[in-house]
């Protein structure tokens, strides 16, 4: 980062390898190197997302490149040795840039250079000579007191036979450079204090160790634990309404560590305001610090935006959560409809066992949410935003260890007027639910689809139905053998769609008849469970007491085309229960960022140095100029050279003007040249 | 030596810049500082300490423009003056926006913000048939145009500020808060910079390249408007609510409209490099050395404010997000920008490189700020989501 530097042609003595180093590591070249690699790492470090629980890389790259990655620390590129390495150069080779040049940068910046020799100055881009008239005292007074008019710093030097008048301005470019290039180095320190270096070097020795299991903070062992006393450290927690914490966890590549606090963090409430919209407008938790320190318990809120400082911790809104909402939740057996549905009560993050005909399940519960505000994009194209009530997510997990997850919500949810019971399923984590709506009654209950379903598994019940329909069915002349058969094959397959929906009835279509005749089959199925199934669903109607002269209502009628439709889906549905919740008490937990972080102040003194210093670089332009007035008969011979270390033309430009109005000053009698030297 | 003598012409030197001010330079003071006073007479008391800071430092910021930039006086007029006219016809209530003549033609935000497009894609046309065509009249009347636009731009900003604050006082805020509105901001910021640089240099010819890039953001703007509604105003989210966002935002835009300024001559200087020196073409084009004098210039302008962006961004970060550093994929790519343009002015200030390389650097070097600035939101997650299409 020299270069810009006048330092017109110093001899170049035999250098040692310190010397040689120290060229090396202040070198231009090397530093441009270092911006380019850094910048290379950087962009791998937004590309793959960073701090990822490590089975998804595994899943991203498969085990042999996970590894490789792994080892070349890409999951944490900007904690990695190799990246501070590069971090560390580039601090070096400021450092050393700054050590050679700031002796010549500030000797230019005070330093006029009044011994400049007229041959030197007749080397320049910039002169222009002429003849003054009158003494050279009085010739070097009037172009002094002219050059200090445009803004010049000037100082005057008697050679005897010559006077040299030197003039400076903008010497605060020089400054810059020093301000811009120091900066560097003192934001780097300072992000230095802050950063993981002291954990990483405690690791390396074997102090400590990194807890990668799924435990309580209370059981993390003392050599996963980081003394109260830590000089800086960035560590969240997650605190449920009336509960304390006097500790933050660290993440750390696949683990943790634990970090004491010198005070313990009680959570009264966590607040989320909305707009009239729906979107959320605030999040804020009233807190209380309990700290042994202070005479009595320091009561704050905190926002986004606006953090506690409590003696150099800071504290920081920074998540949400469930915090152990206890909800009740009301289990139907979608095999045996009919039996009293199962009451279940606990709280999220437990874990229920259940037993159902299709062996024990394990029902983890995940999370509740209060409000589920969503965009829903209206005809108009605008956006509204629609809350769709509490919901309650969980996992029903066999004994083999499969897990699907549900997504279930309390309040009906409204498509078209009609009210459903909504529920989200996927198998795997990550994508999209696929969502389930079973139509309910005029009570808004599931009591009638229960009892469709409930009667469309009671094979007996079938039976008799398909019997009754039989005869219309069949063709004159049949015997009875073909009969039974015809209600053998229609109660098999109103079985097989009602326990496996319609996916079961796809795979034996696509079992037992040849592909040409596969669309025909799948349209004379449906027709005969449609008349079936309505014809079990005009009983039931019958039953309630609901079916009018006029036959089936037109809600009643939707209700069966939505009640079929759910039956179809229930197949894919994977689990034996419909869960309803039914009453919830709303925890909730505030997620708060801890940090310390000593080294901000330095940081932020690098960064003052840092602005001020590229506003002095470029706006600032050291411009330096000299006149030699000598002697010459009666009268001057003035000698006037100059250089600009930014912009030649701007400089040019400006060496003109001053020519005319020092020349002008002077009283120029003619003879004038002037030069700019190609 | 006693020979010397040094002496030290304090008293001279103050031949100082304010007796250089003319008449109107001292009227053009007495305005600013007037208006400043009036404000705070009538606003004070509901102005907190930050937003006093702020009036005060926009006195010298505007006094300073306006002597600096003499064509900057009347544009701040106007923009003031039409701005507070629709704000005034606007009175306490929105729908006003509908009924009102000139709202809805001309002076409702989003009225302001079309014309502000339209101007600047009719401008973008004028540049470049003033190119062809040699006519200096298609010239000037490009300039006004670009003047126009910018000033219905900002007028535009100036209104929508006021429009949210109609909308509810709590859902006002300065519109900066998401792409629609810094795209807006872009275009203002950039067609300012090009019209100070063809004033300072006397030259129409690098204002086809310019506005095209201009161009380019408005149509992303009428694609955003008609294909996504974005020029609703909606609520800001808790991170944004802000005062850093007033400062933050409008700072970075002063770097990336430079940088864009500077990818745009880049690509006027490689057309001109190729072109026979002497040429018809090669006369009505920017000559090399200016280009790459005017290049060097909007990326320091551009590299100074960023950095400054990139600090302030870094200490609202350390209120909001618990840190002043996170390697947050925006910090990160914040920082590429900032490491790419510094390694630019290096060669080019310690190196001495001009030129056919620096021009393709210029031109790379927008793609690297694209992406910072959009591929960022687009692709990568983070905690910087805010501009999401």
């Amino acid at each position: 980062m020299a270069g810009s530097l006048n330092t017109p042609n110093s001899p170049r003595p035999r250098r040692g390898t310190g010397a040689v180093l120290l060229e090396f590591l202040g070198s231009m070249n090397l530093a441009i190197t270092l911006l380019v690699a850094i910048s290379v790492a950087a962009i791998i470090g937004t590309v793959l997302q960073q701090a990822q629980p490590y089975p998804d890389y595994v899943r991203k790259f498969g085990p042999f490149w996970f590894e490789v990655f792994e080892r070349l620390g890409l999951y944490d590129v900007y904690g990695a040795a190799w990246f501070l390495v590069l971090l560390g150069l580039l601090l070096v080779s400021t450092a050393v840039c700054v050590y050679r040049n700031a002796p010549t940068m500030l000797r230019d910046m005070r330093q006029f250079r009044l011994d400049v020799q007229e041959k030197s100055l007749r080397g320049f881009h910039q002169r222009a000579e002429w003849d003054a008239a009158g003494e050279t005292a009085q010739v070097a007074g009037r172009a002094g007191a002219a050059l200090a008019a445009q803004g010049y710093r000037v100082r005057v030097k008697d050679h005897g036979d010559r006077i040299v008048v030197a003039g400076m301005r903008g010497s605060w470019n020089r400054l810059g450079y020093l301000l811009t290039h120091v900066a560097i180095v003192v934001i780097c320190v300072g992000g230095l204090i802050d950063g993981n270096l002291p954990l990483k070097v405690a690791e390396r020795l074997g102090r400590l160790q990194v807890e990668t299991r799924d435990i309580p903070a209370s059981q993390v062992p003392p050599e996963s634990t980081l003394p109260a006393d830590s000089a800086a450290f960035r560590g969240s927690v997650r605190i449920p309404e009336g509960g304390q914490a006097d500790f933050v966890f660290l993440n750390v590549r696949d683990g943790f560590l634990l970090q004491k606090l010198p005070f313990r963090v009680e959570l009264i409430d966590f607040r989320i305001d909305h707009y009239p919209s729906g979107q959320p407008k605030s999040f804020e938790s009233d807190l209380v610090i309990h700290d042994p320190e202070l005479d009595e318990p320091l009561k704050r809120t905190i926002a986004v935006n606006h953090p506690l400082i409590h003696k150099g911790y800071a504290i920081y809104q920074a998540s949400f959560s469930d915090g152990g909402s206890r909800l009740k939740l009301r289990a139907h057996a979608l095999d045996a409809p009919d039996i009293a549905p199962l009451e279940l009560e606990g709280a999220v993050y437990q874990n229920l066992k259940v037993v159902t005909p299709r062996g024990p399940l394990t029902m983890e519960l995940i999370d509740f949410k209060a409000y589920n505000v969503f965009p829903a994009d209206t005809e108009d194209g605008r956006e509204k935003f629609t809350n769709y009530g509490p919901s309650v997510v969980f996992k029903l997990r066999n004994e083999a260890g499969e897990a699907i997850e549900y997504l279930n919500y309390m309040a009906p949810v409204s498509l078209d007027g009609r009210l459903y019971f909504m529920s989200g399923m996927r198998a795997t984590p990550g994508e999209p639910y696929r969502y389930l709506y079973i139509p309910l009654d005029s009570q808004a209950s599931l009591d009638r689809f229960l009892a469709l379903r409930a009667s469309v598994l009671d094979e007996a019940r079938v039976r008799r139905t398909v019997a009754a329909q039989a005869d219309g069915l069949m063709p004159a002349g049949s015997d009875g053998a073909a009969r039974a058969n015809l209600i053998d094959s229609i109660v098999h397959l109103v079985g097989l769609f009602g326990r496996g929906g319609m996916g079961a009835v796809m795979d034996q279509v696509e079992q037992a008849v040849p592909e040409a005749e596969r669309q025909q089959a799948v349209e004379s199925y449906i027709m005969v469970l449609q008349s079936v199934i309505g014809s079990l669903y005009v009983d039931q109607l019958r039953e309630e007491g609901v079916l009018g002269e006029q036959g089936v209502g037109e809600a009643d009628a939707k209700f069966f085309e939505d009640a079929l439709e759910a039956f179809a889906a229930l197949g894919s549905y994977g689990s034996p229960l419909l869960v309803q919740m039914t009453d919830f008490q709303h925890v909730e937990a505030s997620g708060l960022q801890i940090t310390r972080a000593p080294g901000k102040d330095i940081v932020y003194l690098g960064c003052v140095m840092l602005m001020a210093g590229v506003f002095f670089m470029f706006y600032l332009h050291h411009r330096r100029v000299w006149l030699s007035v000598a002697a010459v008969g009666q009268g001057a011979r003035v000698l006037f050279a100059g250089t600009g270390n930014r912009d030649r033309a701007e400089f040019a430009s400006e060496f003109e003007g001053l020519q005319r109005v020092l020349s002008k000053a002077t009283g120029a009698a003619g003879n004038m040249t002037q030069q700019e030297a190609k | 030596m006693s020979a010397t003598t040094e002496i030290v012409q304090e008293k001279l030197a103050k031949a100082a810049w304010w007796k250089r001010l003319s008449g109107v330079d001292w009227a053009w003071g007495a305005l600013v500082i007037a208006g400043a006073l009036y404000t705070y007479a009538r606003y004070g008391a509901l102005m907190d300490s930050f937003e006093v800071i702020i009036l005060v430092g926009t006195v010298p910021v505007v006094l300073a423009l306006g002597w600096m930039w003499k064509a900057m006086r009347p544009y701040t007029v106007v923009v003031t003056l039409l701005s507070l006219a629709s704000i005034g016809l606007y009175g306490a209530d929105l729908a006003r926006g509908d009924s009102n003549f000139f709202l809805k033609y001309l002076l409702s935000s989003q009225s302001a913000i079309m014309w502000m497009s339209a101007l600047f894609v009719m401008a973008t046309a004028a540049y470049w048939l003033s190119l062809f065509m040699r006519s200096e009249f298609t010239g000037r009347v490009a300039t006004a145009l670009t003047w126009c636009a910018s000033a219905m731009g900002f007028i535009g900003m100036m209104v929508r500020w006021r429009e949210s604050y109609l909308i509810s006082p709590d859902v006002g805020h300065i519109p900066v808060s998401n792409l629609y509105e810094v795209f807006i901001l872009f275009a203002v910021i950039t067609g300012l910079m090009y019209l100070y640089y063809e004033g300072r240099y006397r030259s129409r010819a690098m204002g086809a390249f310019a506005l095209t890039v201009i161009s380019a953001s408005v149509a992303f703007l009428l694609w955003y408007t008609f294909e996504r509604q974005a020029h609703e105003i909606q609520p800001l989210v808790p991170a944004l609510q802000s005062y850093w966002m007033k400062i933050h935002v409008p700072t970075n835009f002063v770097g990336y409209g430079g940088f864009a300024l500077a990818a745009m001559l880049g690509i006027a200087y490689l057309i001109v490099d190729r072109l026979k020196p002497g040429s018809a073409w090669a006369a009505r084009l920017p000559t090399l050395g200016q280009l790459d004098d005017v290049m060097y210039k909007a990326i320091a302008l551009g590299f100074a404010f960023f950095t400054v962006a990139t600090v302030l961004g870094a200490m609202w970060a350390a209120e909001a997000w618990g840190g002043y550093w996170s390697w947050d994929p925006k910090e990160t790519w914040a920082l590429i920008v900032w490491l790419n343009y510094a390694a630019w002015l290096h060669m080019r200030l310690t190196k001495g490189w001009r030129g056919r390389p620096m021009a393709w650097w210029a031109i790379i070097g927008l793609f690297v700020t694209s992406f910072a600035f959009l591929g960022v939101n687009m692709f990568l997650s983070g905690l910087h989501s805010y501009g999401t299409l």
